[in-house]
Parts: structure tokens; C-alpha cells; sequence
């Protein structure tokens, strides 16, 4: 590795999006209208007055968890893309403990549904790791139809068993001493305090891999799990192990939107945060603090898109944005190289 | 008890077996596109993502042109040009194969959602456009049972099972083939023969997108006429599965798709049994019969199969090691590790 | 014409003249300013140590790799090759030391790739096994057309790559360390071809560095050493001492040892004796003679599968002593690494028994196991031995990580990580001095020496040690050496395997001899030859090789 790779691994993905910006406004001007405009528009959904930003902040708090998970996945040498369904089966399971816990004190309820939230996701993910470690089954494809399942099964749940009202599916709302307590309130919405929760689950992830003797082996055994095993570095229990981790946070990601925002399980209430989680671990290379900028770009991207409709510019320019982006950061080697010769260009 | 009957019931339905190889023909399509791929050595799994682009582009040139067969071929290179940039990311920038697919079925997914009012007017889905109109097959018709079963039918059916056969012609038949699989297994070999590793990864992907959007086309503008936001599914990810299960084959990879595909008619057929009387609000869950099935199958069978030895690694570790004792190679096949 | 340099005689044809090869990669000089001559029809041998520069300027030959400088002619005319491709439409076949085949397709079809038999556009497979077939016997190398690449042994392997470069009408042939994968049996085999392919006007160019070999087949013989060409010699001229000194001084006293095969009449017997006695003598006075202490490892009837499910290890026994090097004998791919494997728990045992230090180990996990004691230095050091990707300081951990002083309730503590390399930098002698930098930036001998000192840190009771020195410099080999007989005098029981026959026997107290999964025979470096131990590789029990 080049000495500067400290670096480019930062450099990197903010050219990325850059340049993706700059393609999508390309995108944009094709359907006959203004980027400029629109891309004005997106930073007045953002970051336009108090509401937008507490918008902005209610949108990342998932983003952070599910960027997370997919990035201590990576770094185990896991590709978790069922951050998806691990995040609707801890969203599903906190909501099945949440509507019971009525009489039981905030300071109990809401760590146990939180807790619970972060088994379910966990357990989802342990499945595919656990196919993994034990039959070689590559996680992607077994992960996605995990995602799939868990889709089905809890659009069942809140059509049938757990029906409520009419209109979007929807679950009963949690008992009261369940819900997060919000942090803020803005006109009418509350910014919930589940961001802290997301900050705090960064730190202690980064505390994980770097400190500790169980980050060591994760990292091992994602960089060589040759070697890690010749060390003593028991790769099966490793693969399930970094993957229930993954699925915990997702998991958590789940149980935080039904706690903090949602306080019933809604829909299909993942409206694709978990794939979002893989574009965040990625533009943030894996670091838990260039997840947490990462996931408040997509956090003002998705916020924005929002305003980008009233211009005329249909809101899947993110997902397009997205996946230039990701694009563009699995072929780092096109961003170096156009960088290099800008570089060269100037001198 | 009812259960089985309901089983049998099925069973001896022709329209069973018919909506099996409707179920299965895109699965065919998009598992003969990721052999291609594979083969040579370059993970695609995009598939999903072309899928769509080609049910999108198809049911739009159909629009645009009245016919539904010319939607069908316009959408070819649409396909092609997806790949067309994953081959590039992959192999000539050495990217990682899973993220660069991952990417583009993000694309995939943002570009046919954005064009839906611009093109279409409004958003979810489009009205219908245009349907391949199926043929009778002259005489089968007449066969009972059979007849009512693949008597008339729907010729992209037929386009799927043909590709079957060709591709494994061309993979084991023609010289193009053999230097497909030797690409794949060892890059570097083939090219201290003089092979164009480069150009032949370029075929194998670009061909995977071939396949995959006549999938895609078959979606939309094959079965139903219109085009639906995200109506693949998750059937390229299915058919992906269906290539493991074949074991990189182009055969094996029909008779899975075929499994998959009859899981699909079996949960259809279950929902609408007139013996069970399943509620309407069950169907999710007969849905995710064909997606347990895929995992099932995935997780017993990977111990069994033998992938392309030079799959997804842009560098063979075999490379690492002749580097130990050459310190630098012409391996323009091979990515070097810097 | 090639142009002339004085002391050549320019009568001669030549087919190859590689005029003032100049070749340079970031920190090394390949090749300095070499001038090669191979004589039409000749066997020419290229020799020098591990890095000398040989098999670059083969590569050059072969258009793999393009000079820096100098000149390159083949049968006379100048040229300039892109790539192999050009270089065989010249004539130029080359059989690299890591064979470039294609595992799942067969013979017939390796040969023919890329040149293929067509009907039309169609693969004709049929005219494919025919050709082959046809210079299979012409020139009897003896192959199965219809088997896949992975199913057939190594000596086949190479004699399809032989095919392969005469199906494309090679008149030149080059060949790098070809018997490095063989038994002395089959390297004399493989002679016997190169001498029927001389008779039919074939050029052959063998690179090697093992001196007796070249004396046998090589009509002369160019020595390299560092990059240069040292010296220029006809082999019927020379000997091996006078070349040995070409190629280093200190390899004098560690050259191969010379068989009972040489072609007496062509070199002078005594020195052969001299060079036989003097590598004896220097030997006995480096690996004092020791009373091994009592039985420290023991494997009992082991039987283990390789990868594809079939039996690899076939009722191996054994036993090793503290203060014993137990040396293991055989070519690649009869067993060792599955055996290593399963000793060190890195493969499942499928019948009989590991005993370590008197505790029944079979089934044992690697940390179980080298929490008792046991250290492995593995066959491959960038797959098995290091974590390229990691800083040096914590790969020399690795095993040990999760213990004390380095991890205290899950967590690492820096401080003694850190001191731990420092103290092993220094104590083995790593460079560069700078543990934070990355397994994968330390040559490959600095790596070794990390591997090393990590495992020795450890302090075993029983050491696994798999081919230690592969592709390290001649400094790098002898501190290995070195190492190990220091570990011997400290009573750890050592178990080497190893392909160098050298290193065997200048090591080992017992030499063992495995051939397709099971022990040949038992033997001790002084009371057997090379020729002997050639023969048990060659699948032949030490009663018939005694007798």
C-alpha cells in the first residue's frame, strides 16, 4: 500500500460523490431541467430552516446503524447485504415486545426492546453467516433472499396477526414506555434521541476494532482467513459472529425507527435504509467515523429529494446518485486516476 | 390431508406446468447471462439490475415503435451497456466485482424509477403497451394435457430452451468456448498463449447483459404488457442461485431455473387452490416460498460444485506467488496488486 | 550476423544471442549488461543461486518481459518480441517453473489452446487428441490425452508443457527448474528427453541451480550471479568447483551434494571427492552430534483426505525426540502438506492419533495446540504465516494475541504489543527496522524472519517447520539454518519438511521418506545417499533401495 493511502481512502469517496453529482446533473438536464436549480433545492430540503435539519438528523440515525452494519461486515470480510431484512426483523420483534410492555418503566422497556430489537437482527443475520461458515454459502445471495423472506413475513404481520385500522398496513402503536424520549420538537416533529444512541454505537465500534482482541480477529480473519485460522482464529465462529454483530446493529436500526419515529411498525417501514447502509459503508470506507459523515450526506440527499420533487425532479436522482457513487468507489482506481491527472494537468 | 390433495390438484393442472416455464424463462435468461460471465471468470451480479432495465426499455420502445418484439431487441443494447460498464469496472479498473453489481442494480433502479413520469406520466407503473402475442405450436395443440399445457405458448419460452442449447454449444463445442473456460480458470495461463483475456472477459460480461435484459423483456413486455417500478423481484439475484445450483453449466443452470421456477407456480397455484381456500391476506407468505427454496437449496449444495477457479479475484493468489520469484510480469490479463 | 565479442568463435550458428540485456526493477538490477550465446542444437545451461537473474532473462527471451538495453538475436535476426505470442511464432517454447495450465480442461485441450484444431469455427477435439498423440510418441513423452489437468501427476504436467511448445514448433526450448518438482529418478527421465529432442536438431536453454545436473546435460554453461554473467564455460571443460566459485563463494561449501550419477568422464573425480569431503566436514563441525531426549510428538497410523475427498495421509507413523530434527522427504504433492495440516489442526483427522507430549492431541484446534507448545512454520508464508495487510508488530502476535501480557480482558495493550517487535526486530535481525510497517512491504526473507521469530517466541516444546527456505537469497538460508540447529541445542523437538534434498540431510538427525501418503522408509543422513533417498521418493520401500 501507498504511504499516502491514509489519504486517498479519504479523498477518494468525496471525488466520488463529486463527480456523481456532477454526472446525475447531466441525468438532469436530459429530462429538461435545471440542475442548478434542483441541486439549490435539494440544500433547501436539507438544511432549510429547523425542521428540514431535524429532518435530516431523524433520516441519518438509521443511516448510521445500517452503514455500520455493512462496514464492520467489510471489515470481517462479510458482505452483508441484508442489512434490509435484519433491520425489518428487529423493527418487527421490538414491535411485537413493544405493544406488551405497558406497565413497565421507561428505564426498563426501553432498553429491553432495544435489546430485543438487536437479538432479532442479529439472529436474521447469524442464518446466513452461520450458512456461511458451515457450507461456504455465499452471503450475498443467501442474505438478499433473507431480505426477500423477511419482506413477505412481516407484510403478513401487519395484515393479518398484528392488523390495525385501515389504509397502510400497520401495527398497534407501542406502549408509551417504550417510546424514545425525542430531543427536540419541532412543529411537529419530534427529533428523537436516537441519534445519541447511533453516535454512541459508532464509538463503541470503533472502540471494538481497534482495542480489543475481538476486533483483532475480525480483522484478521477479513484481511486472511488463511492465516487468522493457522493463528488460532476460529473462522467459523468468527464469520457468524462478525455477522450477528452486523445484524445487531441493523437490527437496532429497526427497533430505533419504530421506537423513536414511527412508534408502531408501518409498512414496509425499511424503504430501502438497508441498501442505503451499504452506500454509507462504503463512501465512509469502512471507518466508523466516516460513516457517521457519510450517512448524513444520504440523511440530506434523501431530505432534499424531497423538495427536488416540487422542482419537477422525480426523487430516484438519489438512488442514481447513490449508485454512481458506490460505482465510482469500487472502481477507486477511475477516481485516482482522473484525480492524477488533474494533478499532472496543473503542474 | 387436504394439503396433499391440494398437491396432487396441482400437480395434474396443466396450467401448473405452463406457468412453471413462464415462471422459469426469465430465470433461464438471467442464469445463461450470469454462465457467460462467470465463465470467464467475472462476477456479475447486476443481473438483477439489467433485468429491470431491459423490462423498462422494452416496454418503452414498444411505446415508442407499436411492436413488442422491436421493444424487445431495442432493449438489447441498453443491456449491453449496463454490462458493458461493469466489464469495465471490473476488469479494466480491477474493481470489486460485488460492489461495482451492487451499484449498477442501484442504477437500474433509480434510472427506470426517474424515467417513469418524464416518459411515462406518472409514477408505480405504466399503462399497458403491448404484450407478445403467444403462438400455437401447430398439432400440440390438439394432444391433451400436453396441449393445454405448452400448446400455445409464448416464443420467448422457446428463444429461453434454444439459448440453453446454443450456449452450451458455443461453450463446449467452439474454440471461443474452450478459451472462455480456460480465461476463467486461469487468466494467466491463457495469456502467455496469446489469448485475449481482456477481450474475451469484455464477451462474457457484455453477453451476460445480452441475456439478461431478453429476461427483463420477458417480464414485462412477455407476460403482462406493462412495466411495474422494481417488478423483478429479486428474480436476478434467483437466477444467480440457479447458476451455483447448476454448477456453472448451462444445462444444469435450465433444470434449476426450472426449480425455481416450478416454485414459484407451486405458491402461485397453492393461493388460488380450490381446495385450500387460502385467504388473500395470506399471499405474502406463499411468496416467500421460491426465496426459501433458493436458500435452501443455496446453503446444502455449495460444497458440491466447482466454481470457475479464477471467479471474482482479479488476482490469483498463484499470481502472488510466481510474482515472488519474478518480481514483475506482462500479465496484462491480471490486475497487479499496487 | 551477430555481432562479435572477442573470445567467440562467429563460425559457429547460434540460435540464440542476447547481446548487453540490461533489466531493472524498482530496487533491484535484474540483469547487468548480459551477453548470452546458445549454439544451434546444444543444451545450454543458465546457472546461478536464487536471484541471480536467470529466469528474467528468460523472460526476456520469451517476450514476457521487455530489456531495458541490449539486444536480442534468435537464429540470427534481430528482434524485438511484445509478448510470448511472437516469440513462439520464432521458434521460442518456454516451460515456466510454475506450470501455466488449465486445471479443469484436459491434455488435448491444453495443448491446443489458443492455436486450436478447427473444423470451421467448431473445436475439432478429435484432430486435437490425434496431434498430441502423435508427438507423444514421436518424441516420448509420455502423457494421457484425455485427462484433466488436475487429476494427472506433476511429471505429466511438465511433459504437457513440453508438448505444448513443440505443438507450436518450438526449435528452441527453455526450461526453468525443471526438476525442481521431480524425483532424481524422473529429473534423469526428463534428461533422456532433452537428449532425444538434441538428436532431432531441437535448441535447449536450462536454467538451474543445481550443479550436477548441469555437469550431466549441459554442453556449456553460462553462470550468473547477481545480475552478471561471471563466467563462460564449456561443461566438458569444467567442474563443479570451478563454477561453484562463479556463482558464490560461500555456496562452495553448500553445494549440492554430487551423486554417484556424474559422467565421471567428463569432470575430475577428485575434485569431486573434495568437494564431497569438504562439504562433510564443514557440516559435522555445524550440527554437533546429540543425544536426542525422550519421544516429545507422536503421530499413530494417521490417515487424512486432501481436498477433493481423497486420501492424502495412508497410516503415516512417527515420533520425534527433544532435541531431534526429524526431516521429511518427498516431492510436492505426496501427502506433506495434508499431514502438516492435520498435525497442526488445521485438517480433520479421519483415522488414528496425535500424541503431543504425552496428551492425546487429535482433533485439537491450532490455538489449543499452541497453547500447548506446538509451533508451525508454514509451507506458504503470504497464505498461512503472515497477515500482509497488518503492521509487523501485530503480526508477530499472531497466536498469541489472545493471552497475556499482550490482551487483558479483550483488550490489547499497545504498550507491550509494541516492545514485544521491537525486542524480535532486534533479536532476529528484521529489516527494516520499523515494526508499524506492513507484513507485505518486508522482503521475502525479512517476512521469513517474522514468521520465524514470532514462532520461536512462543517458545515450543515441538516445532512444525515446512519448506523454510523457498525462494530466499543464500544469507536468508543460512541464518534459517542457523536458527533451526540453535532450537535443536535447546531441546525442542523439530519435524522439517522439505523438498531441498540439501537441506534434509544437513539438517536432519532421521531422515523419513514420503511417497503418496505413506513412509517409504526411515534412514539416517550418513548411512544413505541422495540416490537412495531419490529412490524412496520415487515410491520404492527402503528394503529394496538397500538392497
Amino acid at each position: 500500500m501507498r504511504p499516502d493511502s491514509r489519504i486517498w481512502s479519504f479523498v477518494v469517496p468525496i471525488a466520488a460523490v463529486i463527480l456523481a453529482l456532477m454526472i446525475a446533473s447531466i441525468v438532469i438536464l436530459l429530462i429538461g431541467k435545471n440542475p442548478v436549480v434542483a441541486y439549490e433545492a435539494l440544500i433547501k430540503g436539507a438544511f432549510g430552516g429547523r425542521q428540514a435539519i431535524a429532518d435530516t438528523i431523524i433520516k441519518t440515525t438509521p443511516l448510521i446503524l445500517t452503514g455500520l452494519a455493512v462496514g464492520f461486515g467489510f471489515r470481517a470480510g462479510v458482505f452483508n447485504i441484508g442489512a434490509e431484512g435484519q433491520m425489518i426483523m428487529g423493527a418487527l420483534i421490538a414491535t411485537v415486545v413493544g405493544i406488551n410492555l405497558g406497565g413497565v418503566p421507561p428505564v426498563i422497556a426501553i432498553p429491553v426492546t432495544m435489546l430485543i430489537g438487536m437479538l432479532a437482527g442479529a439472529g436474521w443475520a447469524a442464518i446466513a453467516g452461520y450458512l456461511k461458515a458451515k457450507t461456504g454459502a455465499h452471503e450475498v445471495v443467501s442474505t438478499i433472499m433473507l431480505n426477500w423472506i423477511a419482506t413477505y413475513l412481516s407484510s403478513y404481520m401487519v395484515t393479518e396477526p398484528l392488523a390495525v385500522g385501515s389504509g397502510t398496513p400497520k401495527s398497534p402503536e407501542i406502549a408509551e414506555s417504550a417510546k424514545l424520549p425525542p430531543l427536540l420538537t419541532i412543529g411537529a416533529t419530534e427529533m428523537t434521541s436516537g441519534i445519541i444512541i447511533a453516535i454512541v454505537a459508532a464509538i463503541i465500534m470503533y472502540i471494538i476494532l481497534e482495542k480489543t482482541t475481538t476486533g483483532y480477529e475480525v480483522k484478521a480473519a477479513g484481511f486472511n482467513p488463511y492465516a487468522a485460522e493457522y493463528g488460532g482464529i476460529s473462522i467459523s465462529k468468527n464469520i457468524t459472529m462478525s455477522m450477528a454483530i452486523s445484524g445487531a446493529l441493523a437490527g437496532l436500526a429497526g427497533a430505533l425507527e419504530v421506537m423513536g419515529v414511527h412508534h408502531r411498525f408501518l409498512g414496509t417501514l425499511s424503504g430501502g435504509k438497508g441498501f442505503d447502509g451499504i452506500s454509507v459503508a462504503l463512501i465512509g470506507q469502512n471507518h466508523p467515523i466516516g460513516i457517521m459523515f457519510a450517512a448524513f450526506l444520504m440523511a440530506s440527499l434523501r431530505t432534499g429529494s424531497n423538495e427536488m420533487q416540487f422542482v419537477g425532479v422525480p426523487k430516484h436522482i438519489i438512488m442514481i446518485i447513490q449508485g454512481i457513487v458506490i460505482f465510482l468507489v469500487a472502481a477507486d482506481r477511475i477516481v485516482r486516476t482522473i484525480l492524477i491527472r488533474k494533478k499532472k494537468v496543473r503542474s | 390431508m387436504r394439503f396433499i390433495e391440494a398437491l396432487l390438484d396441482i400437480f395434474t393442472n396443466p396450467q401448473f406446468y405452463k406457468i412453471t416455464l413462464t415462471a422459469s424463462t426469465p430465470l433461464i435468461f438471467a442464469s445463461l447471462g450470469g454462465v457467460f460471465s462467470e465463465t470467464t471468470g467475472v462476477v456479475n451480479i447486476a443481473l438483477e439490475g439489467i433485468m429491470l432495465m431491459g423490462a423498462f426499455f422494452s416496454v418503452v420502445f414498444t411505446q415508442i415503435t407499436g411492436s413488442p418484439w422491436l421493444g424487445v431487441f431495442l432493449a438489447i443494447p441498453i443491456g449491453m451497456g449496463m454490462a458493458w460498464l461493469h466489464a469495465w469496472a471490473s476488469i479494466k479498473w480491477c474493481g470489486n466485482q460485488i460492489v461495482s453489481g451492487a451499484a449498477l442494480i442501484l442504477i437500474a433502479q433509480g434510472v427506470t424509477g426517474f424515467l417513469m413520469e418524464p416518459i411515462f406520466g406518472q409514477p408505480g407503473q405504466t399503462d399497458f403497451v403491448g404484450k407478445i402475442a403467444e403462438i400455437k405450436i401447430p398439432g400440440l395443440c390438439k394432444v391433451p394435457f400436453l396441449g393445454q399445457a405448452i400448446g400455445q405458448i409464448n416464443p420467448l419460452v422457446i428463444v429461453a430452451f434454444a439459448s440453453v442449447f446454443a450456449t452450451w454449444f458455443l461453450l463446449y463445442k467452439t474454440t471461443l468456448g474452450l478459451r472462455m473456460r480456460a480465461v476463467g480458470e486461469n487468466p494467466e495461463s491463457a495469456d502467455t498463449l496469446g489469448i485475449n483475456v481482456y477481450g474475451i472477459r469484455y464477451f462474457g460480461v457484455i453477453m451476460s447483459g445480452v441475456m439478461a435484459s431478453l429476461g427483463g423483456s420477458f417480464l414485462s413486455v412477455g407476460e403482462v404488457g406493462n412495466f411495474r417500478e422494481l417488478m423483478t423481484g429479486g428474480r436476478g439475484f434467483i437466477a444467480l442461485a440457479a447458476m451455483i445450483l447448476g454448477n456453472w453449466n448451462p444445462i444444469g443452470a435450465m433444470w434449476a431455473s426450472l426449480l425455481f421456477g416450478a416454485s414459484e407456480a407451486m405458491a402461485n397455484q397453492l393461493q388460488s387452490s380450490p381446495i385450500l381456500h387460502v385467504p388473500a391476506t395470506t399471499k405474502p407468505l406463499f411468496n416467500m416460498f421460491p426465496f426459501i427454496v433458493t436458500l435452501v437449496v443455496v446453503a446444502g449444495l455449495i460444497g458440491k460444485t466447482r466454481p470457475p477457479a479464477a471467479r471474482l479475484w482479479p488476482i490469483n493468489f498463484k499470481v502472488v506467488l510466481y510474482s515472488m520469484f519474478q518480481p514483475q510480469q506482462n500479465l496484462s490479463s491480471t490486475c497487479s496488486r499496487s | 550476423m551477430p555481432p562479435s565479442l572477442g573470445g567467440i568463435e562467429l563460425d559457429k550458428e547460434y540460435a540464440v544471442v542476447m547481446k548487453g540485456i540490461t533489466k531493472r526493477f524498482p530496487g533491484v538490477l535484474a540483469n547487468d549488461h548480459v551477453d548470452l550465446f546458445v549454439e544451434k542444437g546444444e543444451i545450454h545451461a543458465i546457472v546461478g543461486e536464487n536471484g541471480a537473474g536467470k529466469t528474467t532473462l528468460m523472460n526476456q527471451l520469451y517476450g514476457l518481459l521487455h530489456p531495458d538495453e541490449g539486444e536480442i538475436y534468435v537464429f540470427g535476426k534481430k528482434v524485438h518480441f511484445k509478448g510470448p505470442r511472437e516469440a513462439i511464432e520464432h521458434g521460442i517454447g518456454m516451460v515456466h517453473q510454475h506450470f501455466m495450465l488449465v486445471d479443469n480442461l484436459t491434455v488435448a485441450e491444453n495443448v491446443v489452446l489458443g492455436s486450436e484444431t478447427k473444423k470451421g469455427f467448431l473445436f475439432d477435439l478429435n484432430e486435437a487428441r490425434k496431434v498430441v498423440k502423435d508427438l507423444s510418441e514421436k518424441y516420448g513423452l509420455l502423457v494421457d490425452v484425455d485427462a484433466k489437468i488436475e487429476d494427472i501427476p506433476v511429471g505429466m504436467q511438465q511433459r504437457v508443457e513440453i508438448i505444448k511448445t513443440l505443438y507450436r514448433g518450438a526449435e528452441i526450448l527453455i526450461l526453468d527448474e525443471p526438476t525442481a518438482v521431480l524425483t532424481p529418478q524422473e529429473a534423469e527421465e526428463l534428461f533422456e528427453i532433452l537428449r532425444r529432442l538434441k538428436k532431432s536438431g531441437k535448441t535447449i536453454i536450462f536454467i538451474s541451480h543445481k550443479l550436477n545436473e548441469v555437469m550431466e546435460i549441459s554442453d556449456n554453461v553460462t553462470v550468473m550471479r547477481l545480475g552478471k554473467v561471471t563466467g563462460r564455460l564449456k561443461t566438458s571443460e569444467t567442474n563443479p568447483k570451478e563454477i561453484a566459485r562463479l556463482t558464490d563463494n560461500v555456496t562452495v561449501m553448500r553445494l549440492g551434494k554430487v551423486t554417484g550419477r556424474l559422467k565421471t568422464s567428463e569432470t575430475n573425480p577428485k575434485e569431486i571427492a573434495r568437494l564431497m569431503v569438504g562439504r562433510d566436514v564443514v557440516l559435522r563441525v555445524e550440527k554437533e552430534s546429540k543425544e536426542p531426549g525422550d519421544v516429545v510428538f507422536e503421530v499413530k497410523d494417521l490417515w487424512v483426505k486432501d481436498n477433493r475427498g481423497l486420501d492424502a495421509v495412508k497410516g503415516v507413523s512417527l515420533k520425534v525426540r527433544r532435541g531431534e530434527i526429524v526431516g521429511i522427504a518427498g516431492v510436492a504433492g505426496n501427502g506433506q502438506t495434508e499431514l502438516v495440516e492435520a498435525i497442526t489442526g488445521l485438517r480433520k483427522v479421519e483415522k488414528g492419533k496425535i500424541i503431543f507430549d504425552g496428551i492425546d492431541v487429535t482433533g485439537f484446534s491450532p490455538r489449543e495446540l499452541r497453547d500447548m507448545g506446538m509451533a508451525h512454520i508454514p509451507e506458504d508464508r503470504l497464505k498461512y504465516g503472515l497477515i500482509v495487510e497488518y503492521p509487523a508488530y501485530y503480526n508477530l502476535i499472531l497466536g498469541r494475541h489472545h493471552r497475556f501480557p499482550f490482551s487483558e480482558s479483550n483488550f490489547l495493550n499497545k504498550r507491550f504489543i509494541l516492545k514485544n517487535a521491537e525486542d524480535l526486530f532486534e533479536e532476529f535481525d528484521i529489516r527494516p527496522r520499523k515494526p508499524e510497517m506492513l507484513g507485505g512491504n518486508f522482503s521475502g526473507g525479512n517476512q521469513q524472519k517474522i514468521v520465524v521469530a514470532r514462532e520461536l517466541s512462543h517458545e515450543p516444546k515441538f516445532m512444525v517447520i515446512s519448506q523454510p527456505t523457498r525462494g530466499l537469497d543464500v544469507g536468508a538460508i543460512e541464518f534459517i539454518h542457523k536458527t533451526i540447529l540453535r532450537m535443536r541445542a535447546r531441546n525442542v523437538g523439530i519435524l522439517l519438511i522439505s523438498m531441498e534434498l540439501e537441506e534434509i540431510f544437513s539438517l536432519s538427525d532421521r531422515i523419513l521418506v514420503i511417497y503418496e501418503g505413506e513412509i517409504m522408509g526411515e534412514t539416517r543422513p550418513e548411512e544413505t545417499t541422495f540416490e537412495k533417498v531419490g529412490l524412496m521418493m520415487a515410491g520404492h520401500r527402503l528394503e529394496e533401495v538397500e538392497r
